[in-house]
């Protein structure tokens, strides 16, 4: 089964795929969404996933595999979790040993910060996207290290199946411009790191322009512009380097250095400030600024702040989804430090600056997870070896008299120097017990949160009952079949576009606004619909054709994430656009309530009336007053709730999704 | 309406037979007696004749009429003749067949009876005769909100169209509850509680009709599987896989205006009464990874009880239906293949299974039962008690070259009384078994030799 929101679309989307071809699918407009404006499907998605799983699935086929399209989909991520793990593995070596490899791809296979998005079902962009951002990392690592152009070709196609596959691309494409800025600085400039970069971002670069979604961004957007700079500035270097070699003179290089520096810098600023101000380059988008300046979105752009996956992440959802790494990684960063070379100085640069975002953003936590796994592995593998050799070499040292063992010179060394220390022996095996002890607190940890939190689907939710049996809300897939089976074909649905992916997937209807949130506009016509009163919603929806209307509400089981709790964004986003409805209206001194003491605005709103539609009649609870509201625990305000333009057309057996039908305006007398 | 039924009551056509039936004339009904079950949407009548021959030749067969929207609905006629006294009454199956009559009048169906040995002059002989018919009780109102309960009509002769003259005939029709909002009187016709009883008769000429209109209260689950289809997958491993695609909707009358969920949940007698949510669908014993989905994904009420003799799987839809709602929904099993597969005599093998519905009280307007042969299976054919429309298919399953044969058995307006077994015969070569496994492993032989021989080729040019 198919988890949470965009896999839905996701899915969807494949199944076109592989129903009508590539062309079609390049070709598609979707009239099912953003109804009255519809999507031009494959101009605004990245393909990688879809057109990985149909390639899987079409080569099952020739295979003589005669698998469903759908257990493709689900299967999709945990397949490239798994070869994530074996790109970890070599990541490892390459920038510290085999052991470290290995010991990251241990912490990367049960890592709950990418289990998350890689257990079967959830068949995201992500699934395949942080296989590919791992693998780009470890090609181009692996070009610095060699300078040799087929890896770094390698890294290009990496980038370009990254580019294909997430949003998230804009991430590699900073980074390495940045690390290839960090090593120019430090003096660690070298015709590999030429080669490896010129050949990556060119070919990237290129490559990445096939991909409609992006197109030229990558000469035209602010957020690629460092990468187009640091590329300018390895040419530049090349050529001092050149002239250098060619002038054989240090004075007359000085007085040529400081011209080209200079004039270099100012046709550059020139190019950026003309291309900026003519708007050929375009201005960093709000997710990247709420990314730099994480209070950024509360106050600009309110539908992102709204999601709760870019909320800045708590401190328990890293110890949650990080345990024992959150403590090695700073480990790791000094043996990172301890042993410098170009690739540690990459892992140590990945590391914090991904550390930062995922703190920045709950959802980013999945592309820091490898590199914390990485500098974590770096630390355990270091400590473990460090304290086996000494182990080994002190049985050698009263076997045989010799400090000189079979282990490398430094720990050799530091057996020489330790000599004296008492216990030394009891000591380290007590270490080593220790660090043993720590990771099979992470195992039985990671196992406890894989079962915990991320192997049910949120579209099914559990309860446990009175008698400790195990009870199933599927009220939403009850809903989205419902509206499959018995409503017209061609019926829109107006719901909050949190559903709006799984409504087309499931339901297969239109639907008016849906989780790819570009129109900010047309959603805030729905938040203001949903939070007008009846009439003048009535005549929004008329507007926008609208035959049912589609409500989450939690009252009845006490699920707290329904549309009421939802509503103040609804009211936010809304009046971002129709000064009309203001937040205050809303409000009680600042203070959101649904009983008797909630606002007058609020007990008349469509959102408010449709989820409490005859709740009034229904005992909720034992020992409480009919009505009583057990989300937000206390009784409504308004009771009697009648409904002039809309009719209940259906409600799931535990009230979670009501879905109302629009009535035909009346004949006008 | 009284008028109606009036006019209704008056209006008795008769037919007079023409002398090209000669048989019809040789053979009289001397006492009939129907009894018409109306309690669900499965229309069942039980006929109980005494048939003489009062021509002067023996008569092998007799033929049954039906009114021609009678014989649009009619889903299945069997016939018994009982033999013996009262107690040591013995019960004969009788061969049926539809057939056509060159001067039907008013396009009257038939189907012949063929006796089991002819009926000689002055013989008589008892029958009893069952036949259903489907989709007959029509509702009306044609729609209901949730708080009303359903009424519908049945539309049917108070006197039996036969092509034979009857001396005496009594029909009895049984309603579901005892709320009969109006029924055509044909004097003597009475009703007491559950029970309307139209006559005795007599003495009423052959394609006698009499047209009566019963407008009553019938509550029970109207389910229609409009279509289902049932894959057989025989697999001569060890199972057999079946998958049945439904497309249940609610065939009374059409719900309108609001659904209430409050209603639904606090009242539940009166709100709703002719909704359903509950289905109970009998499948074999020793029946294993049962599931039971939809289009979304698994659909998590459902319960199983397995027994020696039968297993039932009791399973709601998502939601209620309500008159006019649609679900689809798909059940898998799987049961071991020692208890439907055997050996023939001539050395083909044959699929014994159970044809029709596994739902109860349903009605399948289209059933469609594929019977996929293992691949490599030849000379198929399919062995039934009654006709149904059959072709081959091809289907490719895993690891398939040739792919596998399928037969295709469809047949419409399918009811409970279809569930009997029927047989597919086949030839197969248990060598065919080993195919797939033997394509396997050579496959990964090849791997591991190509790798082999990868690691030990050196493809450099230069000299190392």
């Amino acid at each position: 089964m198919i988890h949470e929101f965009d896999p839905y679309f996701n899915y969807r989307t494949t199944l076109f795929l592989t129903e009508k071809g590539f062309y079609e699918f390049w070709n598609w407009f979707d009239s099912e969404s953003w109804y009255p404006l519809g999507r031009i499907i494959g101009g605004t998605l990245y393909p990688g996933l879809m057109v990985t799983a149909a390639l899987i699935y079409w080569a099952l086929r020739f295979l003589r595999f005669f698998v469903h399209i759908r257990e493709v989909c689900v299967l999709t991520a945990p397949f490239f979790a798994s070869n994530t793990t074996l790109v970890a593995y070599f990541f490892g070596k390459e920038i510290w040993d085999t052991g470290a490899g290995l010991v990251a791809a241990v912490l990367i296979a049960i890592c709950p910060g990418y289990i998350s998005r890689s257990v079967a079902g959830s068949y995201d962009n992500e699934a395949v996207a942080i296989f590919a951002l791992l693998l780009t990392f470890y090609l181009f690592v692996k070009a610095v290290n060699t300078g040799s152009l087929a890896w770094a070709l390698g890294s290009a196609f990496g980038y370009f199946y990254m580019v294909s596959a997430w949003g998230g691309y804009v991430f590699i494409i900073n980074l390495v411009p940045l690390y290839v800025l960090v090593l120019l600085i430090t003096g660690r400039y070298s015709m590999r790191l030429y080669i490896a970069y010129n050949c990556m971002y060119i070919l990237g670069m290129l490559l990445a322009m096939q991909i409609r979604f992006v197109g030229f961004q990558h000469v035209q957007s602010g957020e690629h512009m460092g990468a187009m700079g640091v590329f300018l500035l390895m040419q530049v270097f090349y050529f001092l380097d050149w002239v250098k070699y060619q002038l054989n003179d240090t004075k007359l290089f000085q007085t040529f250095l400081r011209i080209t520096v200079t004039s270099a810098i100012l046709v550059g600023g020139i190019a950026l400030g003309v291309g900026t101000a003519s708007g050929y380059i375009s201005p960093w988008t709000g997710r990247f600024y709420s990314l730099l300046d994480p209070t950024y979105a509360k106050d600009h752009i309110p539908i992102i702040a709204s999601v709760s996956e870019h909320q800045p992440t708590a401190w328990s959802s890293f110890m949650f989804d990080y345990h024992i790494l959150l403590f090695l990684f700073p480990a790791g960063l000094y043996f990172c430090f301890k042993r410098l070379s170009d690739a540690t100085i990459f892992i140590v640069m990945y590391g914090l600056t991904s550390l930062y975002f995922a703190g920045v953003m709950v959802r980013l936590i999945l592309v820091a997870t490898p590199a914390v796994c990485l500098i974590s592995a770096i630390a355990v593998s270091a400590t473990v070896k460090n304290l086996t050799s000494l182990l080994r070499t002190k049985q050698k040292v009263s076997q045989t008299g010799s400090t000189k063992g079979a282990g490398s010179s430094k720990a050799s060394s530091k057996v020489t120097l330790d000599q004296s220390q008492p216990f030394q022996k009891n000591g380290a095996s007590a270490l080593l017990v220790g660090v043993f002890y720590l990771l099979s607190r992470y195992a039985i940890h990671c196992t406890w949160v894989t079962s915990e939190a991320y192997s049910s689907p949120s579209i099914v939710l559990a309860a446990r009952g009175a008698h400790g049996n195990r009870i199933l809300f599927d009220d939403y897939r009850e809903a989205y079949y419902w509206l499959r089976q018995n409503t017209p074909t061609d019926a829109k649905i107006m719901s909050w576009w949190d559903y709006g992916y799984q409504i087309t997937a499931m339901g297969n209807r239109t639907v008016i606004v849906d989780n790819n949130t570009w129109n900010n506009t047309h959603i805030a016509t729905v938040g203001r619909a949903m939070s007008s009163n009846e009439d003048e919603a009535y005549e929004i929806m008329r507007s926008l054709d609208v035959n049912y209307v589609l409500v989450v509400f939690g009252g009845v089981t006490g699920y707290s994430s329904d549309d009421i709790n939802k509503f103040l964004w609804m009211v936010r986003i809304g009046g971002g656009v129709f000064p009309v409805i203001k937040e205050p209206d809303y409000l009680v001194n600042g203070e959101f309530r649904v009983d008797k003491g909630a606002s007058p605005k609020m007990l008349n709103c469509l959102m408010y009336k449709l989820c409490y539609y005859r709740f009034g009649e229904l005992t909720t609870e034992y020992g409480k007053p009919p009505g009583y509201d057990r989300a937000r625990g206390g009784e409504i305000g308004n009771k009697d709730i009648k409904l002039e333009h809309l009719e209940e057309a259906y409600t799931t057996s535990n009230w979670i999704v009501r879905i109302y039908r629009v009535k035909p305006p009346t004949n006008r007398l | 309406m009284a008028a109606r039924i009036g006019i209704f009551a008056v209006v008795v056509a008769v037919f007079l037979s023409i002398p090209a039936f000669s048989s019809a004339q040789d053979l009289q009904i001397v006492n009939a007696e129907r009894r018409i079950d109306l309690s669900s949407h499965i229309v069942k009548a039980f006929l109980t004749l005494k048939v003489e021959n009062i021509g002067k030749n023996p008569a092998a067969e007799m033929l049954l009429a039906f009114s021609p929207t009678q014989i649009k609905n009619l889903a299945m006629v069997q016939a018994l003749a009982i033999t013996g006294k009262k107690k040591k009454k013995t019960y004969l199956p009788l061969d049926v067949k539809p057939t056509e009559q060159p001067d039907a009048p008013n396009d009257t169906g038939y189907y012949r009876v063929t006796f089991i040995s002819p009926l000689g002059p002055g013989e008589t002989v008892s029958l009893e005769v069952l036949y259903i018919l489907t989709h007959s009780l029509e509702p009306f109102p044609v729609e209901i909100t949730q708080s009303e309960s359903q009424l519908v009509y049945y539309h049917d002769s108070a006197v039996i169209l036969s092509p034979y003259h009857v001396k005496q005939q009594t029909t009895f029709v049984k309603t579901p509850s005892t709320r009969v909002e109006s029924f055509t009187s044909i004097e003597p016709a009475n009703r007491a509680g559950k029970e309307i009883k139209y006559g005795p008769y007599e003495n009423r000429a052959s394609y006698s009709y009499a047209p009566v209109i019963i407008h009553f209260e019938n509550n029970s689950p109207f389910a229609v599987v409009e279509e289902l289809v049932r894959e057989i997958e025989i697999s001569h491993w060890g199972s057999l896989q079946i998958t049945e695609h439904y497309r249940l909707t609610h065939g009374g009358a059409r719900h309108k205006d609001v659904f209430s969920r409050v209603d639904y949940q606090s009242k539940r007698s009166v709100s709703g009464a002719s909704s359903f949510n509950a289905l109970l669908a009998v499948l074999p014993p020793r029946v294993n990874s049962v599931y039971y989905r939809d289009d979304i994904g698994n659909i998590s009420t459902s319960h199983l009880r397995t027994g020696f003799r039968k297993s039932e799987l009791e399973f709601e839809p998502r939601y209620p239906l309500f008159g006019g709602w649609r679900a689809t929904f798909i059940i898998g099993y799987r049961v071991p293949l020692e208890d439907y597969l055997f050996e023939a005599s001539d050395g083909r093998r044959y699929l014994n299974f159970t044809f029709g519905c596994p739902l109860v009280e349903t009605i399948v307007n289209k059933l469609t039962i594929k019977v996929v042969l293992p691949e490599g299976s030849k000379d198929p054919s399919a062995v039934l008690p009654f006709t149904v429309n059959q072709e081959l298919q091809v289907k490719y399953s895993y690891l398939d070259i040739v792919g596998r044969t399928v037969v295709v058995l469809q047949k419409d307006n399918v009811v409970p009384t279809h569930n009997v077994p029927f047989q597919v015969y086949y030839t197969f070569k248990p060598i065919y078994m080993l195919a797939e496994p033997f394509m396997l492993v050579s496959a990964f032989f090849f791997v591991f030799v190509a790798s082999l021989a990868y690691v030990h080729i050196d493809l450099n040019i230069a000299r190392k």
